[in-house]
């Protein structure tokens, strides 16, 4: 890295200042969720603290199905991403075909025209299908991801063919060479789409809104906004718990690999 | 070789395959389907839908909510990409210096971006209440009385537009960063033996440097503008008096709340060309502009 130049002492005022801004929300977030309701909104330093907010929220909703949906929505999503898009991606990498140029241009549609706006005709197909108020319906239109696609014939396309060719001469099949050689060396792209993927829907709400209703589908975000309806009256303490509890996981991971997430967002941002 | 060809042909189709019916399923049937919808009337009771023509399109032109949510759309887009693309820059530009704590301050920057826009919307529905929320508290210290931010149509949209320039900056900002740290040092070193000032190399060599990003940057906001409506799910729900409604929430709220799909439609369609447009000037005006590094 190169020698970066020194902020004037304005600037890291400003800097600090807009940080303490972008902070404030989770801090508040955090003070409403470990002191008693009556001081949500009281910043007295004295106030007791207490955990009561977090049980009162995990036994007004069921979370640890909440998660398990979540959990089981990433996870289909993701493998079914990986799979699908690693076979196009590489039939549109190495292999000729007729057409080829039209598929892909039919693919790269999805880039703009993503499933968040086609909400209605995807409600209807999957009424059709017999998928509403499943995972599966919640994670199926995701699945074929032309982000996926793109981002992996760029990293297919960069493997030399000269070992595709020795595999194949060694009598590898296609799906053997696509394992062994190709995965492998795509392997950063496929840690960078996951986190990325994994992030998106994991925060991900009007769909899942949309086809589950029922509390035994629906994944945290959906449970989430239901738990903080108006109507149901529960205090802000509770909710700022409920909202703590579930950002968690996610919150803790980025901790932990905030390098991994950060390059990762802009490794696929910007290709 | 004899049957190569058609050995690539079969195996480069059979790859696609599964990608191919999954996207003509959910998102080019949809597009079609969409069309033809908004030709149809509503089907009600079990009675079949009949073609209308332009019917539903006709109503959107006269409908008033219609009007007033590609409105807020426009003000939506205007009041949050400006600001959170030159908020962005500027905490890049900070991060990237050697400026005392800037982990920290990259991770407070960077930090709402992994929120999800429903717990975000929580916290910041808290920080808008009348009389016990922060805002009200912070202004009720300079002598302001309650104000209902949520409640009034001429705040509630800017409500939103903060909260999102909030969760939506920091994300910004790490492209921001990339860029300003691809810039060759020995362009800086130069600069700084020339005794050129900061703010002329600033504008002269880094900004035009980080173009295709301020590009990227830009495309994406008004993209988001359009495609994310969960916060209005949970703080107004489109009110009051759609007073922050946006065209994806319309769609939400007809399709969903009054069940009228013909006309969700139609709305889709309006969305689809919005969509569609953008692809064009992304592809086409931005991509040839890009080029040059």
């Amino acid at each position: 890295m190169s020698r970066a130049r020194k902020p004037l002492v304005l600037e890291e005022l400003g800097a600090w200042l807009l940080g303490l801004l972008w902070v404030i929300p989770l801090l508040f977030a955090v003070w409403a969720a470990v002191h008693p309701p009556e001081f949500a909104a009281r910043f007295d330093p004295t106030a007791p603290l207490t955990l009561d907010n977090f049980a009162m929220a995990w036994e007004r909703a069921p979370f640890p199905r909440y998660f398990l949906n979540t959990f089981l929505l990433v996870t289909l999503i993701l493998a079914g991403q990986f799979i699908v898009c690693t076979l196009a991606a590489y039939a549109f990498a190495r292999v000729r075909f007729p057409g080829a140029d039209i598929v892909f241009a039919l693919v790269l549609i999805q880039l703009m025209i993503t499933p968040d706006v086609l909400i209605v005709e995807n409600y209807r197909s999957m009424a059709k299908l017999g998928l509403l108020d499943t995972i599966t319906g919640m994670g199926l239109p995701y699945v074929a991801s032309a982000f996926g696609v793109f981002l992996l014939r760029q990293a297919f396309k960069q493997v030399p063919r000269e070992l595709d060719d020795a595999a194949q001469i060694e009598g590898a099949s296609t799906l053997g060479i696509l394992w062994r050689v190709y995965v492998p060396v795509a392997r950063p792209i496929y840690v960078a789409y996951g986190l990325v993927s994994v992030s998106f829907h994991w925060n991900n709400f009007l769909w899942p809104l949309i086809v589950t209703n029922s509390v035994e589908k629906r994944p945290l975000t959906v449970g989430l906004a239901l738990f903080g309806a108006a109507e149901t009256g529960v205090d802000w303490s509770t909710i700022c718990a409920a909202t703590l509890i579930s950002v968690a996981p996610l919150l803790i991971a980025f901790l932990l690999f905030q390098r991994q997430f950060v390059q990762s967002f802009i490794r696929v941002g910007i290709k | 070789m004899i049957g190569t060809r058609s050995r690539h042909w079969v195996e480069g189709w059979l790859l696609v395959l599964p990608a191919l019916v999954l996207l003509v399923a959910f998102t080019h049937w949809p597009v079609i389907a969409s069309l033809i919808d908004s030709l149809n009337s509503t089907p009600r009771r079990g009675a079949a839908p009949n073609f209308v023509g332009l019917e539903n399109y006709q109503r959107l032109v006269a409908d008033p909510v219609f009007a007033k949510v590609m409105w807020n759309n426009a003000v939506f887009a205007f009041g949050t990409i400006p600001t959170s693309v030159v908020l962005a820059l500027l905490m890049a530009v900070w991060v990237n210096s050697a400026i005392r704590g800037r982990a920290a301050l990259r991770l407070a920057y960077f930090t709402p971006t992994i929120l999800p826009m429903i717990a975000a919307a929580n916290i910041w529905l808290f920080f808008y209440t009348p009389d016990y929320g922060l805002l009200d508290q912070i202004t009720g210290l300079f002598g302001f009385g309650r104000t209902n931010w949520l409640g009034n149509p001429d705040t509630v949209l800017w409500c939103i537009v903060v909260m999102t320039v909030w969760k939506e900056a920091g994300f910004f900002m790490i492209f921001y960063l990339a860029a300003l740290q691809a810039i060759p040092p020995d362009l800086t070193e130069a600069a700084s033996l020339d005794g050129t000032s900061r703010w002329y190399f600033f504008r002269r060599v880094t900004l035009p440097l980080i173009m295709p990003t301020t590009l990227f940057v830009l495309v994406n906001a008004v993209i988001n503008s359009f495609k994310l409506v969960d916060h209005i799910v949970v703080m107004t729900k489109g009110g009051p008096d759609n007073a922050s409604s946006l065209i994806l929430y319309y769609i939400y709220e007809t399709a969903f709340s009054f069940w009228d799909t013909a006309y969700a439609s139609a709305l889709t369609m309006v969305l689809l060309v919005v969509l569609a447009l953008l692809a064009l000037v992304q592809f086409g005006v931005l991509e040839r502009r890009i080029h040059y590094r």
